[in-house]
């Protein structure tokens, strides 16, 4: 226990007046200066949990409700951060209650904290705990299971992982064939490699890199998920096999800097692959792309109103708010218009922290998904005349804002496309 | 209750299977194993019987050189004892296989002996009655909801037929059953206790010697032929929901009127 001053309540002395350094700070006792019983719960649920590594936090919450205004999920449900400390106070471990799987680790609590209580450490404490108890979610399992086999979510073959470079029309190395170092070591990323609407982006990001005269290579088949995901679903050991997977990968080749697609591989590699042994440059693709912008040669303006979805884990979470952006502004014709909620206080697709797997678990307690609210507040933003963009730049994004816009009527009414795509259509010889 | 399960892995159906320039064997080189479902049903039905009953799992595999993992996975799950069997350059034969388990079981206590039905890679599904004639212990195959009697000497399992139809046998214990499905899906087998286990864990070792003859050889494997194709269905959303109501028409899978 820390030695703290201790308050003698009865060697207080009450003054009617008290100034010090001249200031009057005159004032009636009040009972916080008397002892008295604030709560009355039983403790073990609340031990247990802040005896977790990464479940501390969750103690200091005072209640304050901050939370409760900015956190997407309790604007579609009944949860709410705020509520986890009561559950945990009043004995729920959280183990069996579905709020244990809601939060999408967006970070937008964690911001306007005064505690600093963060979800993003707590979340996958617990989680952990229910996966090595069993109590996983069907949907999350079987994710979990195509990581392990396949090392990417969708359960595609590994070896299918860069078949999207056949139709990119520009060559796409492998490091592994080229026998050389590289300048950047591009990481592709699980949806960029295996999604249609992914894979879109990559042959778009291969173009651009080519037409830049980037020097790069890619892992090919080599490429493992990166595993942010599954960690912040609670699959500690999971993100630890891929990233080891990895990692070993990583050492065999020689490059300058990795420059990634997706954002949670971005904070992956920047912020948690370190203490597993891995240091080195990474970027994401804006931040890479950003400071080449003025040589990007535009041919074809794109006459459009466009506004900018910010990813958890590339803004909020990791501080990118500006190469979007700036990238979005060079291309001509674009009027880039913001969304009310933008920036820091950007709100969450629902794709994260496992979010994007457990679509079916998620719906069974929430009124709509958080994509379906983003992708109302962008056609409120960019109208719906099927001439507004809303721009992402993250590979979850594409497919559950395109798949948000058909299940909120909106079909036809708003474009969904990842800036890189917006920056090759851009580059691409006028239509004549 | 000592319950024996035995388990193998198959080739992953995830990866593109390919065939050796031999002609009579899968090329290796990109394959990945996995353990075989039904196996994994049996493990499941095993954990779920000791669970109501009491008792001890042990989880038995042919040693092939690659089977660790998949044994850590099954304590992982819960197995309370797993065992590598004999030593093995490739997976063995039915025949050879069950007589394999077979002596092990001979120095190991067993009262309920649990395999998968079949396995994917020989649709052969001799091992479970193989094992049964080597020991001279009731067998029955393709089973589902497997129950102990409350002296513990018997156990009452069921037979799905065509048509709804189920069979229920009482068997006298010890036996052998091949396992069809388990009453839940396989839990889950977390990574970081799978690692954990690769670790620290005791993998037990028996050797038999077994003569390898009996099974079947393969002569030649191809690729089937593609007989059918599927239809990708293009346009917008009342294109593509107009076409599928069509087709469930046409197929006379809708209710109601046209």
């Amino acid at each position: 226990m820390q030695e703290l001053p201790v308050v003698k309540v009865d060697r207080i002395i009450e003054s009617d007046h008290a100034v010090i350094d001249g200031i009057d700070i005159s004032g009636r006792w009040n009972r916080m200066f008397s002892e008295r019983a604030i709560t009355e719960y039983p403790t073990e649920a609340m031990d247990w949990v802040t005896g977790l590594a990464g479940g501390e936090s969750l103690r200091n919450c005072y209640q304050c409700g901050k939370c409760v205004p900015v956190c997407p999920v309790q604007h579609v449900g009944s949860y709410g951060p705020r509520k986890l400390n009561v559950k945990v106070l009043r004995g729920n471990n959280l183990l069996d209650d579905p709020d244990l799987w809601l939060c999408t680790t967006c970070g937008n609590c964690y911001r306007v904290c005064p505690k600093e209580v963060n979800p993003l450490e707590f979340m996958p404490a617990i989680r952990e705990q229910a996966v090595l108890e069993g109590k996983v979610p069907a949907e999350l399992q079987k994710v979990f299971e195509n990581l392990q086999r396949q090392g990417n979510p969708l359960g595609e073959p590994a070896r299918r992982r860069a078949d999207w470079t056949a139709d990119a029309g520009v060559p796409v190395p492998l490091i592994s064939e080229l026998g050389r170092p590289v300048d950047v070591l591009w990481y592709v990323s699980d949806y960029t490699s295996y999604h249609p609407r992914g894979k879109d982006a990559a042959r778009a990001m291969a173009r651009v890199l080519t037409a830049l005269g980037v020097d790069f290579a890619i892992l090919g088949a080599e490429e493992r998920s990166d595993g942010d995901s599954a960690r912040l679903a609670g699959e500690a050991g999971l993100f630890e096999l891929l990233a080891e997977q990895n990692i070993r990968t990583l050492r065999k080749y020689r490059f300058n800097r990795l420059v990634v697609m997706d954002p949670h591989a971005y904070n992956a590699f920047r912020n948690h692959y370190p203490r597993l042994g891995w240091e080195g440059e990474v970027l994401h693709y804006t931040q890479f792309l950003a400071p080449l912008v003025d040589r990007i040669e535009f041919r074809s303006p794109v006459e459009l109103e466009v506004t900018y979805h910010d990813p958890c884990y590339l803004g909020r979470n990791n501080g990118e708010y500006d190469a979007p952006r700036r990238l979005l502004e060079a291309i001509p014709g674009i009027r880039l218009v913001e969304m009310p909620h933008s920036r820091s206080n950007g709100y969450c697709c629902g794709g994260g922290g496992g979010g994007m797997w457990l679509d079916g678990f998620v719906a069974d307690h929430v009124s709509e998904r958080l994509s379906e609210r983003r992708v109302r507040e962008a056609v409120a933003t960019v109208g719906m005349d099927g001439t507004g963009i809303l721009s992402v730049a993250c590979p979850y994004e594409p497919s559950r804002f395109e798949d948000a816009v058909k299940s909120t009527g909106n079909d036809g009414r708003l474009i969904v496309r990842d800036i890189i795509e917006l920056i090759d259509q851009a580059m691409q010889p006028p239509a004549t | 209750m000592e319950l024996v399960v035995l388990l193998k892995q198959v080739p992953d159906l995830a990866e593109e299977l390919e065939i050796d320039p031999s002609g009579t064997d899968l090329a290796r080189d990109w394959l990945s194993l996995v353990t075989s479902e039904w196996d994994e049903y049996a493990l499941e039905e095993a954990l779920q019987v000791r669970d109501l009953v009491g008792g001890a799992v042990t989880c038995l595999a042919l040693d092939t050189g690659s089977v660790d993992e998949m044994l850590a996975t099954c304590l992982a799950r819960g197995a309370d004892r797993v065992i590598k069997v004999g030593s093995f350059d490739r997976p063995p034969d039915s025949h050879t296989a069950a007589r394999a388990f077979a002596a092990a079981l001979r120095g190991l206590p067993h009262d309920l002996v649990l395999t998968g039905v079949q396995a994917i890679d020989d649709l052969d599904g001799q091992v479970g009655p193989l094992v049964a004639a080597e020991l001279d212990l009731p067998h029955v195959s393709v089973v589902t909801h497997i129950s102990i009697g409350p002296d513990g000497r018997t156990a009452t399992v069921h037979q799905e037929y065509a048509g709804g139809l189920v069979a229920e046998f009482e068997l006298d214990l010890p036996a052998v059953l091949g396992v069809q499905t388990s009453r839940e899906a396989p839990r889950y087998a977390p990574v970081s206790r799978v690692r954990q286990l690769l670790k620290t864990a005791e993998i037990g070792r028996l050797e038999v010697s077994v003569p390898a003859d009996g099974g079947l050889v393969i002569e030649s494997m191809a690729v089937p032929e593609a007989s059918g194709h599927a239809e990708m269905i293009e346009g917008d959303a009342a294109a593509v929901a107009d076409r599928i109501a069509a087709i469930l028409r046409e197929r006379g899978l809708a209710r109601g009127g046209a």
